[in-house]
């Protein structure tokens, strides 16, 4: 009886949104195409039709004695051999099988008799009526079964009847939090209401559009059940409970069997095999119906296969690309870096062809939509790429080191103390577990070493320097007890941890308030003028670029399309992707005109065109858009721009400002 | 956190009535007269009236629910039908070794699961797939017919382990120790499939999520991210589950006690089972629930202990 386990881990399974037409016929083909399913059914089908067929089935009369014939192993007389008084294992297995479904059905009859009306009432009505039946149903779940079957077993004799109707009964909370879950889910949907305002009563409401509903998660769950009622039975069978001797069920058999273990040890294998094979088969056929009511519901199965009928991008550098030149001194120099993940559609580059540098002290930004490669490219650097990614080409070049090539152990090394990291969320980037103070003291040490004491003093000037007043408090403090602007500090204090060179700060202010956006902004420029680091900023929001940046990279569907110094990306964009953008801001946006959205969505990595990627978007796509890959070219001192048509949008911007 | 465990306890005292409860219902629900259906058809008149007031059958439900629980309040479980010993002497002398047998295994399992669990998280490929097929087999596949199986191997072909009994501890340890080893494996095998997926989902899961990222881009140490951070993270949802398959493996301890003849509170039930013999089930019924309700507790501190904003609560 371990399958709430198995199951609870799933959740209860709710309801698709939408209601598809052909609901029944689309999910039954959906069941018997995956294989497992298909195979689930089908022997499934087989077990119960031959069992229900014994009668002319079975080569043998399941009762008659054959005391010549003991204990023998398979033979083609015999296909599964004889038992202790030679009657035909096979025979009996098929005439057996008829109290063992039979139980099986009776076990879930009840439960879903019971079940289903009470977890449809609860979700429906909810009030009062829930709160007694979730209730109800809390406690049944605690109830220990085998206690609860054996004293039924006991009261009325050795019934297997009442054993399995007891044992439905045990069933029913569970099954009563799946329908209370379904219909919770379906309850508040538009055409419920709909129904129940165009005056349909409770019942017809509940029988008409709550039931269907509520079919699929209860199916799932039932094919579960039937398993662990075979189990159960079995278990109970085993024990000689529950049974009369010459009609046993499948466990019977096994204890049979068990008797004679040393003498013939292949008299438990049949048996004890067709109930596991049984099992095993409702527990496929579960997870076949759960994964067909999926498949039904988000269609991701065939947004899947489109994904990988798509052409790859070619990557390759572009003829004619004039890659940006390094500053002096660069701390962080990322030549032609190119980033691939393993997506449904295999290896597919997310990030193409980048390169830039970081000047001691400076600040650079990457800036773009979502979806644009910025974080990618940031995590890259660490050596750190999501879902398993590689770096396909190019280099990133640190103090001399190829972060590219670097084995793991290097780059583990200077992660922390060289370059150091700040990520999105401040509150998802902490461990709930620990308190403040021990994943600092745990930071400080593993750079610093020393004692537990020593670190706790430089964790207090760390979390003053970040500006957080009481740092005693706030280093006690789990991070689900601090605001979002604190736990931002506290990340950026870890940060600093390591005394690092680089700090890449992804989209640092994003989740938090505005008025604590300044704040930290504020805490970034004067650390960096402190401690003279170089930073590299992921953001979306000009606001924060024009605010810290010295130059920006402008990317959008991989590559870089800009690069330039802040004040002429404000001033004079090069490229129409920065001047959309900059339109779309709307801390840039004039008071009394309307903000211009950039119309449509950055494609996603399959489906990048071969020429220009942003040309679907452009108002100056021409025909030489498209043809091939647009290269880089110089627009200005240390400017360039990935555009053909850079000198009508330099002329446009100019007439501008 | 507090509140927690007085809600747990709130509905333990229910749980504790409704179980125990049953079988007065059931005996009344029996058609014509409990004490003759039980003692068989050829009981005499006498016997049948002396059980008939042994059990209160006489009197109302209610009345004979309330005598039974005001002896179990008193510490008087009532005396066995079958061999009129007392009900408590009896439970309490087997209660022992199935407490025994349940911790062993939930310890196997627990060491076992969550090491296997941990492992492939780490390293995915083909043994997280046999893992996928492992815990799917140790649920399908019947605990009694593994037993059996263990016990053909293990004692009937290797002979390094006894078949059945139990030797107690004081008598010999070294001969306590071979007894418990199958039974323990037995029990143990579905739950540490189960617990190894569990914990190699909620890994996965841990090892996915945004802290972990900042704490390895930050220079946290693999070993530390690995088993400080992401391990008690993922050990949270692990508790719950350890909860469910504990109270699940009752079941699964009933039949092995059974099987490796273990003079257990199982094989005592069995047995109170095939003879009808109501008080002492009901004596185990009485064990067995508050043992569960024990193990819900300690799940409910186990999971607060570990999650710190339940903690703070």
């Amino acid at each position: 009886m371990t399958l709430d386990s198995l199951s609870r881990t799933d959740s209860p399974t709710t309801t698709p949104p939408r209601r598809p037409d052909r609901p029944r016929r689309a999910f039954a083909r959906r069941l018997l195409r995956s294989g497992s399913g298909a195979f689930s059914v089908s022997l499934l089908v087989l077990l119960v039709l031959a069992c229900a067929g014994a009668a002319w089935l079975a080569p043998y009369d399941p009762l008659q004695n054959d005391l010549a014939h003991v204990l023998e192993g398979p033979s083609a007389a015999h296909l599964l051999g004889t038992d202790t008084v030679g009657r035909d294992v096979l025979s009996r297995l098929l005439f057996v099988g008829q109290p063992t479904f039979l139980g099986v059905a009776e076990a879930l009859a009840v439960a879903l008799l019971i079940g289903v009306p009470a977890g449809t009432v609860a979700g429906y009505f909810g009030g009062w009526f829930d709160a007694v039946i979730s209730r109800v149903a809390d406690i049944g779940m605690a109830i220990p079964a085998i206690v609860v079957l054996l004293m039924a077993l006991a009261v009325f004799g050795q019934n297997q009847h009442a054993a399995m109707i007891t044992l439905g009964v045990l069933f029913t909370p569970g099954l009563t939090r799946v329908a209370r879950a379904a219909a919770l889910a379906t309850r508040n949907e538009l055409y419920v209401a709909a129904a129940r305002v165009a005056g349909l009563g409770h019942i017809r409401v509940m029988v008409r559009h709550i039931l269907p509903r509520i079919t699929n998660p209860i199916v799932v769950r039932s094919a579960l059940l039937a398993g662990t009622a075979l189990l159960v039975q079995s278990g109970l069978g085993f024990l000689g409970l529950g049974v009369s001797p010459p009609a046993p069920t499948w466990g019977g058999m096994v204890s049979e069997g068990s008797t004679v273990l040393q003498e013939q040890p292949w008299l438990i294998v049949p048996s004890g095999g067709v109930i596991a094979v049984t099992v095993l088969a409702f527990i496929l056929l579960g997870d076949a119906l759960r994964d067909a009511a999926q498949g039904g519901r988000s269609g991701l199965g065939t947004a899947g296969r489109r994904l990988g009928a798509a052409p790859q991008t070619v990557a390759g550098t572009v003829a004619g690309e004039a890659a940006p030149e390094p500053v002096p001194n660069a701390v962080l120099e990322v030549r032609d870096l190119t980033v691939e993940l393993p997506l449904a559609a295999g290896w597919t580059t997310v990030v193409d062809g980048v390169s830039f540098s970081v000047g001691p002290g400076e600040t650079l930004a990457l800036v773009g939509e979502s979806g644009c490669g910025k974080t990618v490219t940031a995590l890259s650097v660490l050596g750190l790429i999501p879902g398993g990614g590689r770096i396909a080409r190019g280099s990133v070049d640190f103090g001399g080191t190829d972060l590219a090539t670097a084995d793991p152990s290097r780059l583990a090394a200077l992660r922390g103390s060289e370059i150091a990291f700040i990520s999105q969320e401040p509150m998802v980037s902490l461990d709930p577990s620990f308190t403040v103070g021990n994943q600092l003291v745990e930071s400080i040490r593993t750079h610093e070493g020393g004692s537990t004491a020593a670190a706790r003093i430089r964790m207090i000037e760390l979390l003053t320097l970040v500006g957080l007043p009481e740092p005693e408090a706030v280093a006690a403090k789990y991070p689900h007890q601090i605001s979002g602007g604190m736990a931002q500090r506290v990340v950026i204090a870890r940060a600093l941890a390591g005394r690092p060179s680089l700090l890449i700060a992804d989209e640092p202010t994003t989740a938090l308030d505005a008025t604590v956006q300044a704040g930290i902004l504020e805490l970034l420029r004067s650390l960096q003028r402190e401690l003279g680091m170089a930073m590299i900023l992921v953001t979306h929001d000009w606001g924060v670029v024009a605010d810290i940046a010295t130059r920006a990279v402008v990317m959008y569907a991989g590559q870089a399309v800009e690069y330039a110094a802040v004040e002429d990306v404000f001033t004079r964009p090069a490229h129409p992707y920065t001047f959309g953008l900059l339109q779309a801001d709307p801390h840039l946006a004039v008071e009394g005109q309307r903000i211009r959205t950039i119309e449509g969505t950055v494609p996603p990595p399959p489906s990048w065109p071969v020429g220009c990627r942003f040309a679907g978007r452009c108002f100056l796509r021409t025909d030489a858009c498209d043809a091939s890959p647009i290269p880089l070219t110089v627009t200005g001192d240390a400017r360039r721009a990935r555009c053909l048509h850079t000198d009508r949008i330099l002329q446009t911007t100019g007439a501008i400002s | 956190m507090i509140r927690m465990v007085a809600g747990r306890l709130a509905l333990s005292i229910p749980l504790v009535l409704i179980v125990t409860a049953v079988v007065f219902v059931l005996m009344n629900a029996l058609p014509g007269n409990a004490a003759s259906a039980i003692l068989g058809t050829n009981a005499t008149p006498e016997a049948i009236e002396s059980l008939t007031r042994e059990l209160g059958l006489d009197q109302p439900v209610w009345a004979q629910y309330w005598t039974w629980l005001s002896g179990v309040l008193q510490g008087d479980l009532g005396v066995s039908i079958f061999n009129n010993e007392p009900v408590t002497d009896l439970v309490n002398a087997r209660f022992g070794v199935t407490l025994l047998l349940l911790v062993g295994a939930l310890g196997v399992a627990i060491v076992a699961g969550v090491s296997v669990g941990v492992l492939t998280a780490r390293r995915q490929g083909w043994v997280s797939r046999v893992i996928d097929v492992l815990a799917i087999a140790g649920f399908a596949v019947p605990a009694f017919w593994l037993a059996l199986l263990l016990i053909y191997l293990f004692a009937v072909q290797l002979a390094l382990l006894p078949a059945t009994g139990y030797v107690p501890f004081l008598d010999d340890p070294l001969e306590w120790y071979y007894s418990l080893v199958l039974p323990v494996l037995a029990l143990a095998a579905g739950m540490i499939t189960s617990l190894a997926k569990q914990t190699r989902d909620s890994m996965l899961e841990v090892l996915a999520s945004p802290y972990v990222t900042a704490l390895r881009a930050n220079g946290i140490r693999e070993r530390s991210v690995v088993f400080k951070h992401a391990l008690r993270n993922a050990a949270i949802p692990i508790v719950t589950v350890v909860g469910v398959l504990f109270v699940g493996s009752l079941t699964g301890a009933v039949v092995i006690e059974s099987i490796f003849v273990l003079p257990g509170l199982g094989t005592t039930v069995v047995t109170a089972t095939a003879q009808r013999d109501i008080p002492v089930i009901l004596g185990a019924a009485l064990y067995l629930t508050l043992l569960v309700v024990a193990i819900n507790i300690l799940t409910d501190l186990a999971y607060g202990w570990l999650n710190p904003k339940v903690r703070a609560r």
